[in-house]
């Protein structure tokens, strides 16, 4: 991505700005590098607490006050807690982006953690659980992270265990806050219809006030060498049968990572940076598993991760057909890369969609800004200002290297999700 | 009317077309990014289904991609992949929906795609039966799925059974196993054709280019037995509260829909309507929905209304993912603010804030090629005007509170709702 421009701070905040006139429109990004990968086990979940707690309100900005005044700005403003960040983000029209410089300057600092908002907030979180397990892949997902990682802080699910859920104390929360929102610790992106010299000296105003804190010492245990192929069974209500088979995969800084991605894209399909895709019908998966109606849906997906992370490959398998035939069919595609049969005609069509799914990532400011967030995080925003050019320098014995090397099975987990029927849902209507 | 010196997409930078077939072609031309995004509407949507047949319209439009006189499935498919494009068909409660995108130097791919599959579609028997498994694999799925449950009962408890909105438009484990190749063609034949067909182009190419790439392919489609759709039966108005209960065995959450048959997009008050829902469960995190059920009481992780609008009644209504204990607490202070909203006119600061955000917001729904044809499909498929936009300022504007009060009262009754509940025992 071109034209960005990078400045530290005294304090230490990274600025990264990007101006773009496409649209009267300006996404701004504050990223804390902090995520659930640096939870220690009895605070599981605490990083996606605290992302919610940083709605309950300051001083300055009580809580529900933004909530109203970012709408009435004609705003929009979230929050998303990853494996290995916590980011916070506005789209303002242009005009009105004061209001989001100014509030999260504010909440860096002064974020309140009421304990009557964190008892409140419990529940919530609770339901927001509770609402994934509904869903029997949540389950799934679950079991591996916690197979394929042992030691790493990746073996636990963003949202926590409920167990922690019910017991993180508000200090627990408030502590956690206070050594990781700090400016030195965080990265902060305008990407839209301004002027960069008006738009840093505005951010300095607002910034460079807040004090520096003591660098947070992360926690991080690194995962040892996997052992040989680990496997999870699920058993939950149901008729949908699922598969998933997770391969350890190399950080986004190690340059395999590349390999890995354009190897999924032969496989099941391209994935673009910001979370674009597009369809699958004539990968090699869609069609072994798919076409010879094994399956009615396959997909794979490879994380820029800080720490070596999990190339997964989930499996929908069709009514009527087993997980052991799905689980063959999908061995017999992954022997045949490992053998070294990716051709050339498919390298070179899976570096074209990444041209294309750049392309489509890149026409608004709000996917720009997360990306360039994003990457700085782990490496550098010119990680993706480099992504098409590290891609197309892939060669084709480094896949089939990469392939060998990563696909074993001595370096995968796989799981199973076996439905076990449901009896037959009883209606009542009552009329009240 | 412009914002930050840009100029919004109006009559002056849209470019409409009007095919002597009838097909309605809109351009506008957005050169940000090197992409460009198309979609479109074809008028053959699940009101054409009737209950043996549920599901047909979805199957019709699914299986269109499957198999063309031209080409078969994977060349189909690897035009569009092999260039990194993407382009889809589906089918809503009244039209048939079309979306793709690619390079722009990929467009006239896109084009010829679009009109092969809709005019010379061959519906290959293995093909369908592979479409079919895939459906009832994924209707099975939903079946134990709260939400989706609880969606369901509520549309076949609002909308009358002889009312298409009453039918799931998937079908069910009973009609999709029965739905035929004949089904399909016939379904084919009778309703897709260039009669009330639009067609967005947005992105990187010049609009008289991207006209011409559409006239040479498409103006010469025509369908004689292309049928008008069939008008809807009348609502008949909820005189009391019905509800449905179902019980999904391992689920640990219950979702919670209830709610009334809304206005139209075509009705005179769908933006008080509008305005008025998003005081009651969208401005400001959700709304006053959001502000007691979530942030005061603790109750749900997510709790918001909707108003739908649509070519038809549409509903309007509430969403709840709760804890199966809190689920009558929840529906009791969710009627009691549609209790408030239907009694008194809202506060001058709620209803000033919203026409804030309404209005405000509209930049943001502009900042990418999928968002801008979206919006212009609708001005066209609505028969807004293309000057929506540079005029939606005035409009909101020009709502009172007792507009807002008497949308609210025209179709909300706290005490006719339909509330429909899924989870665990």
């Amino acid at each position: 991505m071109n034209n960005v421009n990078r400045y530290v701070l005294n304090n230490g905040l990274t600025v990264l700005l990007k101006e773009v006139h496409s649209a009267p429109v300006i996404s701004w990004w504050v990223l804390y590098r902090i995520g659930s990968r640096n939870e220690r086990s009895g605070q599981t979940g605490i990083s996606h607490w605290v992302e919610h707690m940083m709605f309950k309100g300051t001083e300055l900005f009580p809580k529900r006050y933004l909530d109203k005044a970012i709408d009435r700005e004609g705003g929009s403003w979230n929050a998303q807690t990853s494996l290995d960040y916590t980011a916070y983000y506005e789209v303002m029209p242009a005009d009105r982006i004061e209001l989001a410089l100014r509030l999260e300057a504010d909440r860096m600092l002064n974020a309140k953690f009421d304990p009557k908002e964190v008892d409140s907030e419990r529940t919530v979180i609770i339901s927001e659980r509770q609402g994934n397990e509904n869903s029997p892949l949540f389950w799934l997902s679950e079991e591996i992270s916690a197979a394929a990682f042992r030691v790493h802080g990746y073996h636990h699910e963003i949202i926590g265990d409920l167990v922690d859920l019910q017991t993180m104390t508000r200090d627990d929360l408030y502590n956690h806050y206070k050594r990781h929102y700090v400016p030195n610790n965080a990265i902060a992106v305008a990407v839209g219809y301004f002027k960069t010299d008006e738009m840093l000296a505005r951010i300095r105003e607002l910034y460079e006030g807040i004090p520096a804190g003591q660098t947070p010492t992360l926690f991080s245990r690194p995962e040892p060498p996997q052992q040989g192929e680990r496997r999870v069974k699920v058993e939950r209500p149901g008729h949908t049968a699922f598969l998933e088979m997770s391969y350890r995969a190399p950080a986004a800084t190690d340059p395999d990572w590349f390999k890995i991605a354009l190897i999924d894209s032969v496989m099941s399909g391209p994935s673009g940076p910001g979370g674009g895709n597009i369809d699958n019908k004539t990968t090699r998966l869609y069609k072994a598993l798919v076409e010879s109606e094994i399956a009615t849906s396959v997909y794979g997906n490879v994380l820029p991760s800080i720490d070596p992370y999990l190339y997964s490959i989930t499996v929908t398998v069709r009514h009527g057909r087993t997980l052991q035939e799905a689980e063959d069919a999908l061995n017999a595609q992954i022997e045949r890369v490992r053998q070294g049969d990716i051709t050339q005609a498919e390298l070179d069509k899976a570096k074209k969609q990444a041209r294309a799914l750049l392309a489509y990532s890149t026409e608004g400011v709000t996917g720009q800004a997360f990306w360039l967030a994003f990457a700085e995080n782990f490496e550098s925003y010119k990680w993706f200002d480099d992504y098409l050019a590290r891609l197309s320098a892939v060669t084709l014995d480094e896949v089939h290297d990469a392939a060998q090397r990563y696909l074993r099975p001595q370096n995968r987990t796989i799981g199973w999700l076996v439905p076990t029927g449901m009896d037959e849902a009883e209606m009542e209507e009552d009329d009240e | 009317m412009t914002t930050n010196g840009l100029s919004l997409p109006g009559p002056q930078n849209i470019t409409r077309v009007e095919l002597k077939n009838g097909i309605v072609v809109l351009c506008y031309e957005n050169f940000t990014a090197q992409s460009i995004v198309v979609n479109g509407l074809i008028n053959a949507g699940s009101v054409f289904d009737d209950d043996a047949r549920a599901g047909l319209a979805v199957m019709t439009a699914g299986a269109l991609m499957r198999g063309t006189q031209h080409r078969d499935f994977n060349a189909i498919h690897e035009s569009l992949e092999n260039i990194g494009a993407d382009f889809g068909i589906s089918a809503g409660a009244h039209k048939a929906s079309f979306s793709g995108k690619a390079l722009a130097e990929d467009l006239s791919v896109l084009i010829d795609i679009l009109n092969d599959v809709v005019r010379y579609p061959t519906f290959p028997a293995q093909q369908v039966e592979r479409l079919r498994g895939e459906t009832i694999t994924r209707l099975q799925y939903r079946h134990n799925d709260t939400r989706y449950r609880a969606d369901r009962a509520f549309r076949e408890n609002l909308y009358a059974p002889n009312h298409p909105y009453h039918r799931s438009r998937s079908g069910t484990l009973q009609t999709v196993p029965t739905l035929t190749v004949d089904d399909l063609q016939r379904f084919h034949r009778d309703h897709y054709g260039p009669q009330e067909m639009l067609l967005v182009i947005v992105g990187a190419v010049k609009a008289a280019e991207a006209v011409e790439i559409v006239r040479s392919r498409l103006e010469d489609w025509h369908n004689s037995a292309q049928q008008p759709a069939p008008p809807l039966p009348d609502m008949q108005r909820l005189t009391q509260t019905v509800r449905a209960s179902i019980t999904l065995p391992g689920k640990t959450q219950s979702d919670i829909v209830l709610g009334v048959a809304g206005p139209s997009r075509y009705a005179s008050d769908f933006h008080a309507a509008q305005l008025a829902n998003s005081i009651l469960g969208q401005f400001g995190m959700m709304g006053r929905i959001g502000e007691i059920v979530r942030d005061d009481l603790g109750l749900a992780y997510y709790a918001y209304s909707s108003v739908e609008g649509g070519h038809g009644p549409g509903a309007w209504s509430v969403m709840a993912g709760v804890d199966p204990r809190n689920v009558e607490l929840a529906v009791e202070h969710i009627k009691q603010q549609l209790q408030r909203l239907v009694s008194e006119p809202v506060s001058d600061e709620d209803i000033e804030d919203n026409k804030s955000y309404f209005t405000g917001h509209l930049p943001l729904q502009l900042e990418n090629n999928e968002g801008l044809s979206s919006v212009i499909l609708n001005m066209e498929s609505y028969g807004l005007g293309l000057d929506y936009i540079q005029t939606y300022r005035d409009r909101i504007y020009r709502l009172t509170k007792d507009d807002l009060l008497h949308a609210a009262q025209n179709y909300l009754n706290p005490d006719a709702l339909v509330i429909a509940v899924a989870g665990p025992n």
